[in-house]
């Protein structure tokens, strides 16, 4: 089974809240330094999923990621852990590209590709938090989509058994191939590269794809982002002093009382 | 009269909580908007429903039932969503961001060609232009954005709009409506819904108490159970507690667990991570009780006491009990 899988480079989610900073008039956050960017979580998992699905049933994985130069990082990481090809969308054109320039760069990117049976995704990523991009890419490659997913039961040539989240609980469903899967946390826990693969995205050259050579015209972006800023917290917190911490223990039961919470 | 289009994917013979929501909510913008409030009901067995609409302020209903046994498949839902949308052309479409919307509605734009922003938390209208504000970056930051094509497409956050509590009612228009063409690629074999394990569900809670890996282990968990069952409580727990096993995995509240929105928030042992922090936003109490005073969570406490938690949650917990004995 031939299985591409979008990631995405996105900033450390570890960041402590203190560290974390945006620059308002650009509307971008300022890296912190010292970290260094990620792969997106979900991504992590949509890969793994498809490195077990071919230790299984073969066939090639290639990862696609739009993202700068850095972005290659995250590609190579990808080979690491197993992926055999990569390829990489890179334009200053797109470097703020909003999801459905991104939808569309990323699709047009996979349809260089000779063959696929089925696209894997993270269900969102962690910068965004926007899940849609792989909604998008599953419209422009026409193909059926279902997110986001926490298990694979069974797989063949033809179809996936897939199970989609819903409120307590989660549908089973049979999906046709070709198809997209947005895939979720629960799925599996994503391997650390083995040293091999290490040495193998040493040697790995990825193509780089402009967005020229992709028939991309003048994104015309179809969101705005108005602002970006971190709500100013000044702690109100109203801390219980006493004698004794069981006795803090009991003022703080009073307390929620008193304020009708309990 | 472009108007607002409400997507509601419903099963069953009671509107969800989260319905009632996006109702309020778009019953009020189309005020701020102009045009009518039209809703599309999809599903299985939902006849019964289109009623209810009305009575939360809708002004027309569209009833597209699968009259399938199992739940309809996104694809069909899509496919009715996209034939209402053109039906209505409205200014404004607006979903649930859980099951029956955070994908119908990103596939749905890209199928109108339009913008979309998913899990809003706040929506309002400056000179006609809606504008959407979203936590991103797992609620480090607040951005702010407006949908340049027409129609916007919105997945509100459930539990962070208010249901209306005096709504006025409407004798609802009621259309049947169908799939333009569904493709059968997607095949709905069954629906497993969970079974309830004894306490309240965590996403519904009133009151949640949340440990964290301050607690030390897993041989503490019972003071949070406790806690919770002192108050009738949900439980919840730090990505953190539940990677290391302590408790099941569907305790998690954050980033990549629940979002939740009680009216109180007790963490024991909880520093207040990013990744915790995205699930809570909704709390509108939270009450923190660590040993760490530079703890981030008390930047988002009303209450705190610092110190060693097994000193201060027995006696908390004991006189909780007596108060409400």
């Amino acid at each position: 089974m031939d299985i591409v899988v979008t990631v995405k480079q996105v900033p450390d989610p570890d960041i402590p809240p203190t560290h974390f900073k945006v620059d308002e008039a650009a509307k971008k956050v300022i890296p912190p330094a010292g970290v260094a960017p990620v792969m997106n979580g979900y991504d992590a998992n949509a890969l793994e999923a498809a490195l077990r699905l071919k230790e299984q049933l073969g066939g090639k994985v290639t990862v696609v990621s739009l993202g700068p130069d850095a972005a290659r990082d995250t590609l190579k990481r990808a080979i690491a852990m197993g992926a055999d090809a990569a390829i990489h969308v890179n334009d200053p054109a797109l470097n703020d590209a909003d999801s459905t320039t991104t939808a569309l760069a990323l699709s047009a990117a996979i349809k260089t590709l000779d063959h696929f049976d089925l696209v894997l995704c993270g269900r969102q990523a962690s910068d965004t938090d926007g899940g849609q991009v792989h909604l998008g890419v599953a419209q422009h490659l026409g193909l059926p989509a279902v997110s986001p997913v926490q298990k694979i039961d069974d797989a063949s040539a033809e179809s996936v058994t897939a199970e989609r989240i819903v409120e307590d609980g989660y549908q089973r469903l049979k999906i046709k191939l070709p198809a997209l899967l947005g895939v979720s946390s629960e799925m599996n826990e994503p391997r650390y590269p083995p040293l091999k693969g290490i040495m193998a995205a040493g040697r790995a050259q990825i193509p780089v794809l402009t967005a020229a050579e992709l028939g991309l015209n003048e994104a015309s972006p179809k969101v705005k982002l108005r602002r970006l800023y971190v709500e100013t917290r000044e702690a109100r917190v109203e801390l219980i002093q006493a004698d004794s911490l069981e006795d803090a223990g009991k003022q703080l039961a009073d307390k929620l009382r008193e304020a009708r919470l309990v | 009269m472009p108007g607002v289009l409400l997507i509601a994917a419903a099963s069953g013979e009671q509107l969800s909580p989260t319905t009632a929501e996006l109702v309020g909510e778009g019953v009020r913008l189309s005020a701020d908007l102009g045009g009518p409030v039209t809703a599309l009901l999809a599903g299985t067995n939902i006849q019964g429903l289109a009623a209810s609409l009305g009575g939360l302020g809708v002004d027309k209903v569209l009833l597209a039932d699968s009259q399938t046994p199992t739940p309809p498949s996104p694809e069909w839902l899509l496919s009715v969503a996209e034939a209402a949308a053109r039906q209505a052309s409205p200014a404004a479409i607006l979903l649930t961001h859980g099951a029956g919307g955070r994908d119908l509605g990103p596939s749905l734009a890209y199928r109108l060609e339009t913008g979309i922003v998913t899990d809003a938390t706040a929506l309002r209208v400056e000179d006609g232009q809606l504008i959407i504000t979203k936590p991103v970056f797992g609620g480090s930051a607040i951005a702010e954005f407006s949908v340049s094509s027409t129609p916007s497409v919105v997945t509100l956050r459930p539990r962070a709009f208010e249901v209306d509590q005096a709504p006025s009612p409407k004798e609802a228009q009621v259309e049947a409506i169908g799939p333009s063409a569904a493709s059968d690629a997607i095949e709905v074999l069954e629906e497993i819904r969970e079974q309830a394990t004894g306490g309240p569900r965590l996403k519904d809670a009133k009151v949640i108490v949340s440990g964290g890996r301050g607690l030390g282990g897993p041989d503490n968990w019972h003071y949070v159970d406790e806690l919770a069952q002192v108050l009738g409580a949900a439980t919840g727990a730090t990505r953190a507690v539940t990677d290391a096993g302590w408790v099941a995995p569907t305790l998690q509240v954050g980033l990549t667990g629940a979002t939740v929105a009680p009216d109180l928030y007790i963490t024991i042992g909880i520093s207040g991570a990013v990744q915790h922090i995205a699930g809570i936003s909704g709390a509108r109490n939270v009450v923190a009780i660590n040993r760490d005073g530079d703890a981030n969570i008390f930047k988002y406490a009303r209450f705190g006491v610092v110190g060693d938690w097994k000193q201060i949650v027995p006696a908390f917990t004991q006189r909780l009990k007596e108060l409400r004995g």
